[in-house]
């Protein structure tokens, strides 16, 4: 294996249809109107040197080295910015240019240390290949004039190191932060030889508004901004392709390695979701794969008050199977199930439900995206057909309205933002509709035309009564609706948005958003041009969480925004494989590719296929599993790749329902919270460690590919494949490909998927079969998969979650850039950093009512529990509303959430609970009492 | 809390909720048939026995005529 080298063509690819021939060295080449001369040499294989240009950025001139002669044209203009036109004729290379080059090069060596043998950037320095393109042999001006040479590095950052002495002044990184990621916190400070790139007000990196997205330290052509690691191991030797297990935008990354020490993760040009972007989460976090407090061997206890001990591998997996059996000989074969993970792979999914309904016998199988997405399955397969978003992500590029509901991009989804924030600058409007103001509402070169700040709660209301603005002032698409969707089911839509009480002015009283701007934000939806709707979590968690994401795909089908390109309805999922988790069957009521354990043709190919007699009744649903639990009824749980104790509402009761099972199997990389109240753990395997496939919000299948040995020895899929054989089902796959291939037989939407396709290809967006051999990036071209668009009515149900006297405030929650979901990964590694501790945003309103002061300790209390955190006076939140996040366990903000959930799913109400705030004066007595359960919990017996 | 009372306090409102939504999509006969069908179709078989056996044995307090309705339709 060798490193992946990929072509730099200097400046981005033109999008023009139009052709245009010039020739180049005297060799003709055609290439697209707009392309620059710089990039036409390149795709002829000649390389025009450069230092100020890369093919991530817009061109900018500023070198010096890439000029060209052109016939018939006076001087020597640069190729980067110069445009190619009909018949033009160039050459790259005169004695003339090559003085040019050599004087240039010159001036840029003698301010320049010349320490290359000990530079981090040895053997991957753009100027030292310049040195060497334009045969640089001397630099006339000597070395002691004025210079840079003593210049102080600025080494606040973690992951990246900025050493000034060896900045060209290419302005390559503050144009990355720009175009690229669109933070603006790069800038040219100072004039003429005192220019230097300056974080900010010339502040240090870690203080600045950088977001360390490291797209900067890419783009730089030498070592002035350099990643740590490399400046610590050296450069790489080899490198794979692999993809992001983070969140659900699923970038892919070259995972470059010396040996098996993973040097960099640097973002892949050609990888379709990301465009060769990154966040400081993929691109940095990744220092948890060899943490100290990772558990490489499998352990047992008879009982969670007992240490843990540590046994082989067979006895681990003997004793979980034999536990299981005993549990179901007991109490009946319902009385276990299994929770898969949207961390893992598709093939360690699909084998954690096989194994549930195979070995187990029943359909007691979950997913975390119980607790995030799943209203999105069940609504949008209601409304379109198919449970999934209805486009990819370069359909942002083609978008004139952006709507984005209870969703936080920049944090939640950062590269992603990244091009949503582009097509922004670019002149694209955007509604958001969000409690909260998010960063959207107003950042850099980027201001919302809306935000509609809503209570919490009320999702359905604003959009019932977007809806009502439409239908009732003449703005529906009635041609694409005549043509598309049940029109029997759009006529009582109609009639019901349309009622007094749905209009804007009627809900302003309950949702707090002025009926003028809803009115407003209304029009633009439905009159700007191409109309996409992105939303998140604030979407689905509530209680009328289904009927939410009903309302948007009704909005959308009303306004002929689905089915081309630039439109439609795009759930951002939270963990890099939600989707997947989804499509592989996951759930307990239907097999992998979303059919309903009751089909009888579907139930039947899978008994055929696995060999046993599969239940056409739907299984338990987590909560359920829980609520069973307490009952007594449900006695054993194996949980891959998941945190539930952490990660789901009402702590005290998902405690409660861990505690009284007899049997708790826990798969994962640490001694997670769930782990306190297990009996045998079995240790997993990173994404770096193993092969499979994630698939992203997008649909986008794409590899993940093993750059180093499970420390723990095997990979998560060899776990179960274990445990299965030990329960009594056999299996016997030598290799992740080979569950692929049986998913594609069974599943039709992934029957055209293989890893040799995947290599092929790059990835495969579903469905891919004989009608789309290539997959379908964008869903409903010509109709909805059901058929018919079908509109549903959405009558607002307030939750029964209320405010009032005790708990007069409303705490909704979420996720900050640096910090990953319950932190498991991201709290260990450097990201900590930026956020060490969980913090509660409060008014300054709310915050003087009640004494509390900035920074201080806050109880905060709800009517299923009370926890204490710090408290940041904030405006960010509106009066009434408070606001954390929840990546670390020792605050667990889900002690304070409840047990209301989505009517049609189960999906936890984690976005309204009714509290109250008074001051503290530190954790609160369950918090202490938790710390230290948990350490007792985690003691490992001393080895004889 | 005893087996019943972690029933009451979910299967109880969560029937209640699922009705709520079905009320809306059209007349009694239409939510009722609505709710049957998304138990039938999403709640595992010892839930619905569970509610059930609340209504045989008087306890299913605050269950909505048209839960109450589906679920029998179920039985």
């Amino acid at each position: 294996m060798s490193l992946i080298q990929e072509t730099d063509y200097g400046t981005p690819a033109a999008r023009s249809d139009r052709m245009v021939r010039l020739t180049i060295d005297g060799v003709q080449v055609t290439v697209p109107e707009g392309t620059s001369v710089m990039r036409a040499a390149k795709e002829l294989g000649t390389t025009i040197p450069k230092l100020c240009a890369t093919d991530s950025v817009a061109a900018y001139g500023s070198c010096r080295l890439c000029l060209v002669e052109i016939e018939g044209r006076a001087g020597t203009p640069a190729s980067c910015t110069t445009p190619v036109s009909e018949g033009m004729s160039v050459s790259t290379q005169t004695p003339k240019l090559a003085k040019l080059r050599k004087g240039v090069m010159e001036l840029y060596i003698s301010d320049h240390p010349l320490d290359c043998l000990t530079c981090a950037a040895n053997g991957d320095c753009e100027l030292q290949d310049m040195a060497g393109a334009v045969g640089l042999r001397e630099v006339r001006f000597g070395y002691d004039g004025a210079n840079h040479l003593v210049a102080t590095k600025d080494e606040s950052n973690p992951y990246f190191t900025y050493d000034p002495s060896k900045c060209i002044v290419c302005s390559r990184c503050v144009r990355a932060c720009e175009e690229v990621q669109g933070t603006f916190a790069l800038t040219i400070a100072g004039r003429g030889f005192g220019s230097r790139v300056s974080p900010g007000q010339s502040e240090a990196f870690m203080t600045s508004e950088c977001v360390s997205c490291g797209a900067c330290v890419q783009a730089c052509p030498t070592a002035t901004l350099t990643e740590t690691r490399v400046i610590e191991i050296g450069q790489p030797e080899h490198s794979a392709v692999t993809t992001c297990a983070y969140c659900g935008v699923g970038c892919t990354f070259k995972a470059e390695m010396r040996g098996e020490d993973l040097v960099r993760m640097v973002p892949w040009k050609d990888g379709k979701a990301n465009r060769g972007h990154s966040c400081v989460k993929g691109r940095f976090a990744w220092g948890y794969a060899t943490h100290r407090e990772r558990v490489t061997e499998p352990m047992i206890r008879a009982s969670v008050s007992d240490p843990w001990r540590v046994v082989s591998w067979d006895e681990a997996i003997t004793h979980a199977a034999s536990e299981f059996k005993r549990i179901q000989a007991r109490y009946g074969r319902d009385s276990v199930g299994g929770i898969t993970s949207s961390r893992c792979t598709n093939e360690e999914t699909y084998l954690v439900q096989k194994l549930v309904r195979t070995g187990f016998g029943n359909h007691n199988v979950d997913t975390c995206a119980r607790v995030c997405h799943s209203p999105t399955g069940y609504g949008l397969k209601t409304t379109f057909g198919t449970s999934a978003g209805t486009q990819d992500f370069d359909s942002v590029e083609q978008t004139d309205v952006m709507v984005v509901i209870g969703a936080n991009p920049t944090d939640a989804h950062p590269v992603f933002a990244s091009r949503m924030k582009k097509r922004l600058r670019a002149g694209a409007r955007l509604i958001v509709i969000d409690p909260r103001r998010i960063d959207l509402v107003r950042s850099a070169h980027i201001e919302a035309d809306h935000h509609l700040a809503l209570r919490p709660g009320t999702n359905v209301a604003v959009l019932t009564a977007l809806a009502h603005v439409i239908v009732t002032e003449g703005l529906a698409d009635e041609a694409y609706v005549r043509e598309r969707c049940d029109l029997q089911a759009y006529a009582h839509w109609a009639e019901f948005v349309s009622l007094p009480q749905n209009s804007p002015e009627a809900t302003e009283a309950v949702t707090g958003v002025p009926a003028a701007d809803l009115r407003a934000a209304a029009r633009l939806y439905a009159t700007g041009g191409n109309g996409a709707i992105f939303y998140g979590l604030g979407v689905t968690e509530h209680s009328q969480g289904s009927t939410t994401v009903m309302a948007i795909a009704n909005l959308a089908m009303v306004t002929g925004n689905v089915g081309r390109p630039g439109v439609g309805v795009n759930p951002l999922r939270g963990q890099n494989n939600v989707q997947g988790a989804c499509d592989m069957g996951s759930f307990p009521h239907e097999f992998s590719g979303y059919r309903h354990v009751s089909d009888d043709g579907a139930r039947d190919l899978f008994e055929q296929a696995w060999g046993v007699s599969l239940g056409s009744e739907p299984g338990l649903r987590i909560p359920n599993m829980l609520d069973e639990a307490v009952a007594g009824h449900f006695k054993g749980i194996y949980i891959q790749g998941e945190d539930i104790l952490q990660s789901d509402p009402n702590t005290r009761h998902v405690a409660a329902g861990l505690a009284a099972m007899e049997c708790v199997v826990v798969q994962d990389l640490f001694l997670n919270e769930t782990a306190n109240y297990a009996h045998v753990f079995l240790p997993g395997s990173t994404f770096l460690e193993k092969d499979g496939t994630f698939t992203n919000a997008e649909r986008r299948i794409q590899r993940v590919r093993r750059v180093m040995r499970p420390r723990n020895g095997y990979a998560d899929w060899e776990v179960t494949q274990r445990l299965s054989n030990a329960l009594g089902y056999p299996m016997a796959y030598s290799h992740p490909s080979e569950i692929m291939d049986e998913i594609a037989r069974l599943t039709p939407s992934f029957a055209g998927v293989s890893f040799q396709r995947l290599d092929e290809l790059g990835s495969i967006q579903w469905p891919c079969n004989a009608a789309a051999p290539d997959g379908t990036p964008v869903m409903h071209i010509d109709h909805f998969v059901r058929g018919q668009g079908q509109f549903i009515i959405t009558e607002y149900v307030p939750t029964e979650e209320k405010v009032g006297p005790r708990y007069p405030l409303l705490l909704t929650t979420g996720r900050i850039l640096s910090q990953y979901n319950v932190g498991a990964q991201t709290r260990r590694t450097e990201n900590s950093r930026w956020h060490e501790e969980d913090v509660l945003e409060i008014h300054p309103h709310d915050a003087e009512e009640r004494g509390v002061r900035d920074g201080e300790w806050v109880r905060l209390k709800s009517r299923s529990g009370e926890t204490a955190l710090r408290a940041q006076i904030t405006d960010r939140v509106a009066p009434g509303v408070v606001y954390t996040t929840f990546h670390h366990p020792l605050t667990q903000a889900n002690v304070i959430t409840t047990d209301y959930s989505d009517w049609a799913t189960n999906c936890p109400e984690y976005k309204v609970t009714a509290v109250q705030v008074a001051r503290g004066n530190g954790p609160a007595d369950w918090q202490v009492e938790y710390s230290a359960q948990a350490r007792r919990s985690r003691r490992i017996e001393a080895a004889e | 809390m005893s087996s019943d009372e972690v029933h009451a306090t979910s299967v109880v409102p969560m029937a209640n909720q699922i009705a709520a939504f079905f009320v809306s999509q059209g007349n009694h006969d239409a939510a009722v048939a609505g709710t049957a069908d998304h138990i039938k179709a999403f709640w595992a078989p010892v839930m619905r026995r569970d509610l059930l056996a609340l209504i045989d044995a008087g306890q299913a307090d605050g269950l909505s005529d048209i839960a109450r309705d589906a679920i029998l339709q179920l039985r």
